[in-house]
């Protein structure tokens, strides 16, 4: 074997090994990793009491209310398996509609009302004009919520 | 034909090199002017995000670049350690500034675009979390370069560091699809083909296009003078020693 093959398997064994360690170690911290979780995964694993955590999800259709002050608003926040009922006082993104992607931090309170304290809003990969968006809804092609 | 072995020679490279540039540097401006005339006054404003959506035409092919700069570092300094190739590590270190540059014009646009889409400068989420680390993969790797005085000392160690920053390539690309995270998952290198409309798709290539221009002309310019200094380096060297 010449010094130079010997260098490349070296070098190619080790990148396979530094990958193969790199994945056990993400594997490992997976649940840290995540940044929020679905309604469905918190019916799961019973989450409640003063633990803060990120909830991500849909907000429902028609199930924004606004409260008599204007700055207090209520929403439910589903992954179409399970949804939460989640509280919020403050300034929404100017992408928080129904039917949008939204993650929201806080904790859920006895009743298992998700108190938030931030909320984010979450755009999808699809980038399209108006004008597209309009005929796509037209046609019934819409693919999105 | 180019006789790529040829260019590994620093002399026929630098010929090589001085003969390509005038063309690619034209390119480079003519892509750019295109693709930013494209950009800011021929593509339609999107459905949800209105006129905010032109920051992805300096984001996206900003964050592509980043990464295929480290891919090429990482692959000339994989080639100088096993081939010792004489250009191999000073193309790595002439590359580390610009994919460093084009990773903080990444994080910088992406933080521009999320104050008023997302609602938030900066989260920690797996997408922008990797790409920080990616940034400072770069300075370090330029930092170790400053730090070791032996010139072969130096090209070993860096090296290395490289191919070890190698993993965070595919956690960056792959982060959004594999944990849950507030960045998007990709809309043009995606399987089942882009899902974004022609019309925001081709000024997005064009500038995609005039950034790897720009990559190339840069990387001639600084590879040809990292050349110049390690032979006058050698030089001095070998005046001393007589």
């Amino acid at each position: 074997m010449t010094r130079r093959r010997r260098r490349l398997y070296f070098i190619a064994s080790s990148m396979v090994m530094l990958g193969i360690a790199a994945a056990l170690i993400l594997n490992a911290f997976q649940e840290n990793l995540v940044f929020f979780h679905s309604p469905s995964e918190i019916a799961e694993k019973g989450i409640s009491g003063e633990r803060r955590f990120r909830l991500g999800g849909l907000v429902e259709e028609n199930s924004v209310v606004k409260g008599d002050d204007s700055v207090t608003i209520s929403f439910r926040v589903t992954d179409t398996a399970a949804s939460v009922p989640v509280r919020y006082r403050g300034l929404l993104p100017d992408l928080f509609r129904e039917g949008q992607g939204v993650v929201a931090d806080g904790s859920l309170d006895e009743d298992g009302t998700f108190i938030a304290t931030e909320i984010l809003a979450k755009h999808d990969e699809a980038y399209m004009p108006p004008e597209v968006a309009a005929a796509l809804k037209k046609a019934g092609q819409w693919q999105g919520e | 034909m180019v006789n790529w072995h040829r260019l590994a020679n620093p002399t026929s490279f630098l010929k090589w090199s001085r003969r390509v540039l005038p063309w690619a540097s034209v390119t480079t401006v003519i892509l750019l002017a295109a693709g930013l005339y494209l950009s800011l006054f021929v593509a339609p404003p999107d459905y949800q995000q209105g006129e905010t959506v032109r920051i992805m035409f300096v984001h996206v092919p900003s964050a592509w670049m980043a990464l295929f700069t480290y891919a090429v570092m990482a692959g000339a300094s994989a080639t100088g350690l096993i081939w010792k190739s004489p250009l191999s590590h000073l193309t790595a270190k002439a590359a580390a500034p610009i994919g460093a540059s084009f990773t903080l014009l990444a994080l910088v646009t992406g933080a521009l675009w999320g104050q008023p889409m997302w609602g938030t400068w900066w989260v920690w989420d797996a997408r922008l979390t990797s790409v920080l680390i990616l940034f400072f993969l770069y300075l370090g790797y330029i930092a170790l370069w400053e730090a070791i005085d032996d010139y072969t000392r130096a090209a070993k160690s860096t090296a290395i560091l490289a191919l070890v920053g190698v993993v965070n390539i595919p956690i960056i690309k792959f982060s959004v699809d594999w944990w849950n995270t507030l960045h998007q998952p990709a809309s043009v290198l995606r399987m089942d083909g882009p899902s974004i409309h022609p019309s925001l798709l081709v000024p997005l290539l064009v500038m995609g296009g005039a950034f790897t221009g720009y990559f190339i002309v840069v990387l001639l310019i600084r590879l040809e003078r990292e050349i110049l200094a390690r032979q006058a380096q050698v030089l001095r060297r070998a005046q001393l020693r007589s």
